[in-house]
């Protein structure tokens, strides 16, 4: 499911469980590393483990096998147990671009029968085209991830 | 035929395209334009600007008997469509564990 208004474009989807919003909450942030779909690694060596620090302002990285760390982007609004903003700034090439901010928000929705709505909407997608010019350009650059992009796509696609 | 992420990705993965690319982002041009700016053949250029059109990334349009070529605000779609798929993935997975997690009772903190 996706969804546009106006210039901008987003990424929606939503999911309901069987959890109170707190737990919801701890287990999607906390624990992301069993949600992430390992295959989408930005490090060299295999994914260990997704790292969200647990306040305003906090990294957003992940720690391979080899304890290197690659940042995704940082933590923009920390509520638990109703919300969180995490800004992803990874470039369409799969690196940090500071510049690049796209922002996913996730919301936790108390619902009937001790369950819990998670809504993810991933905006500002339209901010990769305002970068294109200098996203093709770090292509260019020694180490480029070339291999560990493809492999990841293939996987999604 | 719908353009995957993975042939965005291939046509990327070519320097002469990605400078193509470049070029293009300060507006539309022709292939005798871009050959002149390339260290490449006009042959050349034209094959990659057809690999960047079959990755959904570049438009040709005519202007009188010259073609020109442009970046494609398609391009954007695809990345939109493989973050869809990557966040899709992330909550079926989020929602199996929390399955789990609701089956075993209030677990201690």
């Amino acid at each position: 499911m996706s969804a546009e208004s106006g210039t901008e474009i987003m990424v929606h989807r939503q999911v309901s469980v069987p959890l109170t919003p707190q737990r919801a909450f701890t287990l999607f942030t906390a624990r992301m590393t069993e949600s992430w779909p390992s295959e989408h690694s930005i490090g060299s060596s295999a994914l260990a483990e997704v790292v969200v620090e647990p306040r305003e302002g906090g990294r957003w990285f992940e720690r391979g096998a080899d304890g290197s760390e690659c940042d995704w982007g940082r933590v923009a609004e920390w509520a638990p147990p109703g919300r969180v903003v995490l800004l992803w700034q990874l470039g369409a090439d799969w690196r940090l671009d500071p510049e690049l901010d796209t922002e996913v928000e996730v919301t936790f929705t108390e619902e009937p029968g001790g369950r819990t709505r998670l809504e993810l909407r991933h905006r500002h997608l339209e901010r990769y085209g305002d970068q294109a010019g200098a996203t093709y350009a770090v292509f260019d650059s020694p180490g480029g991830r070339d291999g560990t992009l493809h492999a990841s796509v293939e996987l999604a696609a | 035929m719908p353009v995957s992420a993975s042939a965005v990705l291939d046509a990327l993965g070519d320097a002469n395209r990605r400078a193509i690319l470049e070029l293009l982002t300060g507006g539309a041009m022709a292939v005798g334009v871009l050959a002149d700016r390339l260290p490449i053949s006009r042959p050349a250029v034209s094959q990659h600007l057809r690999v960047l059109k079959e990755a959904g990334l570049v438009t040709e349009s005519s202007a009188g008997t010259r073609r020109l070529y442009r970046i494609d605000p398609a391009g954007l779609a695809v990345v939109r469509e493989y973050l869809d798929g990557f966040w899709k993935s992330t909550l079926d997975n989020f929602a199996r564990l929390a399955e789990a997690e609701g089956e075993r009772e209030e677990r201690p903190a």
